[in-house]
């Protein structure tokens, strides 16, 4: 074995995303990307691009807006769609509380009612195949599905009868109307996604790095108060200096505190710390132990 | 406990997966593995120990930390693989963790599919039980190429060095009777960490590594099969665009050997023969291409190459053959296989029908008997059987190649994935 056939932990994690993922455009008949902005899909992007190169990415990115957006994250979506002329589609949960086919919930989270809303897209657009940057060390649901995962005809997940996966032979069989979420990013971990930003210079929303926020303390997280999210009753926002880990709905998603302000400190922050992603910033998970699970059976990213 | 560095951003990549009982403390192993690389997490643990404590448990359940499913936690069982991660400063870990009790052929198999090596844990006061020859077996069946077997529990045992010694030598006779990889034995005691990240001063008998000194430095990288080029054409990248007219690449994953432009290539089925042009990637043109890497193949000569066809090399081809003979894990519990039933399959990039012609034997994985009187294969039973394919596959046999050699079975009404077969 000669060192010139070396393979780094980051290039196999490549390849094998790539091979995923022109493994649906190769069998799926219209899939799309769910792009938020957020760094697993900005890394999801690039290897799309990188997988049809030198041709375009062969499917457009779809974006579940829930209206309460940081606006840093905008604009940066919508500078990556004009970069490389992506066709973007917004499914917009302000539209679906304006035409009635959501609700909104008594506890001001858009969370839980994003899920029809993506359902809705995928119905219009006859979507069969969804591109997710989740990752399987997020949560512990996740730990257990599968690279190609299987929808019903309602966008339901049953975590005890999923298709068993072997080798890189993926099953992407499905009856119409019924569709697969498919997970290229899922052996990667937090880290990874770090190490593989900073080697290919991967711009972020700035909001990824630290910077001053004006944010109130809420059951041990950090949320940045604006008009989605106001200070309650006794609470007393303070300007502090934080990030984000993850960029998800701005009333659910909170900031940890944080003076790492480039790549690298990020990284040296990450591998420092012992709280995962999701335990540190999503009020979303907490609601009971099996909350992602829940939310994964109805359809949910 | 050594302090341990922050894993490195290029270090290279060990998949294992993990067999055993929850008795063997199998839990308790990765849990002190993921504990003592910093890779269990506060918020993790806390959840664990609350949930434990609400259940009652003398203990904290490290169990619960791989049982991710509401089902799984509520009757105390695991149900599925599960995947973990760590790192350390040498390598990237993936374990796929597969449960002892339930379907265990099943999620063996799949956990075992892509492991470079797989851990077999016993409990040193019972020795090799019947399970512990089942996932040596399965092991071997699917060509995982590193097996370690740790003798767990030592510490109830009196670190006996006889016990380990017993239980080893009584390992590696079974092993060789199969195809048995590369075997190592290591004595350990996973819920005092004794041998699981640094070498124990409570057995000095043991002069081997501790179990992660062996994960870190076992050597993988000459596994991969550099010799046989094999790379199925996944995709043909034809961009319809004035900025690069007249492209045509082949896109795939290098799935054996080594490829390099100027080389000479055959394409399969159709027997075609061209150079190769050049090598390419979205980071630019390569000088080689070898296993796993993505890359964009293109030909001097333009021929009608799709996906599903393969690129070799003129005198070193798969078989192109309709008829095969394979092992096959059945994986269903709603239907048997039974003679004459047709199934689609999956096989490297190329998807095909298949009839099974004949059920040659069912084995029995306690005891290796062949039942050649069997006429059915039911869930996590194995036989052998022969197919009829409607196209030709090509194909290697699977302990030569566990690409070209793997296929999965799919169950055309359900699209269940519903076997997974290994050509002999």
């Amino acid at each position: 074995m000669t060192a010139a056939y070396r393979v780094t932990h980051l290039d196999a994690l490549e390849a094998e995303s790539i091979f995923v993922i022109r493994e649906v455009v190769a069998e799926l008949e219209r899939p799309a990307l769910l792009f938020s902005g957020g760094k697993d899909s900005v890394v999801m992007l690039r290897l799309a691009q990188k997988a049809f190169a030198p041709g375009p990415v062969p499917f457009p990115v779809l974006h579940v807006d829930t209206g309460h957006n940081f606006p840093e994250v905008i604009a940066f979506r919508d500078a990556q769609v004009a970069d490389f002329g992506l066709q973007l589609i917004v499914a917009s949960v302000p539209e679906a509380l304006e035409a009635g086919l959501v609700h909104e919930p008594a506890d001001g989270s858009r969370n839980r009612i994003q899920t029809p809303v993506l359902l809705a897209a995928v119905e219009k657009y006859r979507f069969d195949a969804l591109f997710g940057g989740a990752r399987r060390d997020e949560e512990k649901a996740r730990a257990k599905e599968r690279v190609f995962s299987f929808r019903d005809e309602f966008g339901q997940w049953d975590p005890k009868n999923q298709r068993p996966e072997l080798w890189s032979l993926y099953n992407g069989r499905h009856h119409p109307g019924e569709s697969i979420r498919v997970f290229p990013l899922s052996n990667w971990t937090e880290l990874d996604v770090w190490h593989y930003l900073t080697a290919e210079e991967i711009p972020l929303p700035p909001i990824y790095f630290a910077h001053e926020r004006e944010v109130v303390e809420r059951d041990g997280m950090l949320y940045a108060v604006n008009e989605f999210l106001p200070a309650r009753a006794g609470e007393h926002p303070a300007v502090r200096r934080v990030r984000y880990r993850t960029v998800g709905d701005a009333s659910c998603t909170a900031a940890v505190a944080s003076e790492a302000a480039t790549m690298a400190e990020v990284i040296a922050e990450v591998a420092a710390t012992r709280i995962t992603e999701r335990g540190a910033t999503r009020g979303d998970d907490r609601v009971s132990e099996a909350a992602m699970e829940d939310r994964k059976r109805e359809g949910y990213f | 406990m050594p302090e341990l560095e922050t894993p490195a951003a290029a270090v290279d990549m060990l998949r294992f997966a993990t067999a055993g009982s929850v008795d063997d403390g199998k839990s308790t192993l990765i849990g002190r593995l993921l504990f003592d690389t910093k890779t269990l997490f506060t918020d993790q643990l806390a959840a664990v120990e609350a949930v434990s404590a609400a259940r009652g448990d003398e203990y904290t359940d490290l169990a619960l930390l791989t049982d991710g499913l509401r089902a799984e936690r509520e009757q105390g069982i695991t149900i599925d693989v599960a995947y973990r991660y760590f790192a350390t400063p040498r390598r990237k870990f993936i374990i796929a963790d597969t449960p002892g009790h339930i379907q265990y052929t099943r999620n063996m198999v799949t956990g075992a599919s892509t492991a470079d090596l797989a851990l077999v844990l016993v409990d040193a006061r019972n020795g090799m039980v019947e399970q512990s020859r089942r996932h040596a077996f399965l092991c071997s069946l699917l060509r995982v190429p590193h097996l370690v077997l740790c003798v767990n529990k030592m510490d109830l045992v009196d670190w006996s060095e006889r016990v380990f010694e017993q239980i080893s030598e009584e390992f590696s006779a079974f092993a060789s009777k199969l195809a048995a990889p590369d075997l190592s034995a290591i004595p350990v005691s996973a819920l005092h960490g004794d041998n699981i990240v640094t070498r124990s001063d409570r057995m000095p008998w043991y002069e081997g590594p501790s179990l992660l000194h062996h994960l870190e430095h076992v050597h993988v990288a000459s596994d991969r099969n550099l010799v046989d080029v094999r790379f199925p054409v996944q995709y043909v990248i034809r961009p319809q665009s004035n900025a690069v007219r007249d492209y045509r690449g082949y896109a795939g994953q290098v799935a054996s050997g080594v490829l390099k432009p100027g080389d000479e290539v055959m394409v399969l089925p159709s027997g075609f023969t061209s150079t190769i042009a050049s090598i390419e990637t979205a980071d630019g043109p390569v000088e080689e291409a070898f296993p796993p890497m993505s890359v964009t193949v293109r030909l001097a000569d333009e021929l009608d190459v799709s996906r599903g066809d393969l690129i070799c090399r003129p005198h070193n081809a798969p078989a192109v053959t309709q008829d095969l003979d394979a092992m096959l894990c059945w994986l269903d519990g709603s239907r048997p296989l039974a003679v004459g039933c047709k199934y689609a399959i999956k096989h490297t990039t190329r998807s095909a029908r298949v009839v099974v012609r004949d059920l040659q034997y069912r084995l029995d994985i306690n005891t290796l008997h062949r039942d050649e009187s069997a006429d059915s294969l039911r869930l996590n039973e194995i036989g052998r059987v022969r197919l009829r394919t409607t196209v030709p596959l090509l194909a290697d046999e699977y302990r030569r190649n566990r690409t070209t050699g793997g296929f999965i079975v799919i169950d055309e009404q359900t699209n269940r994935t519903v076997g997974a077969a290994m050509i002999v």
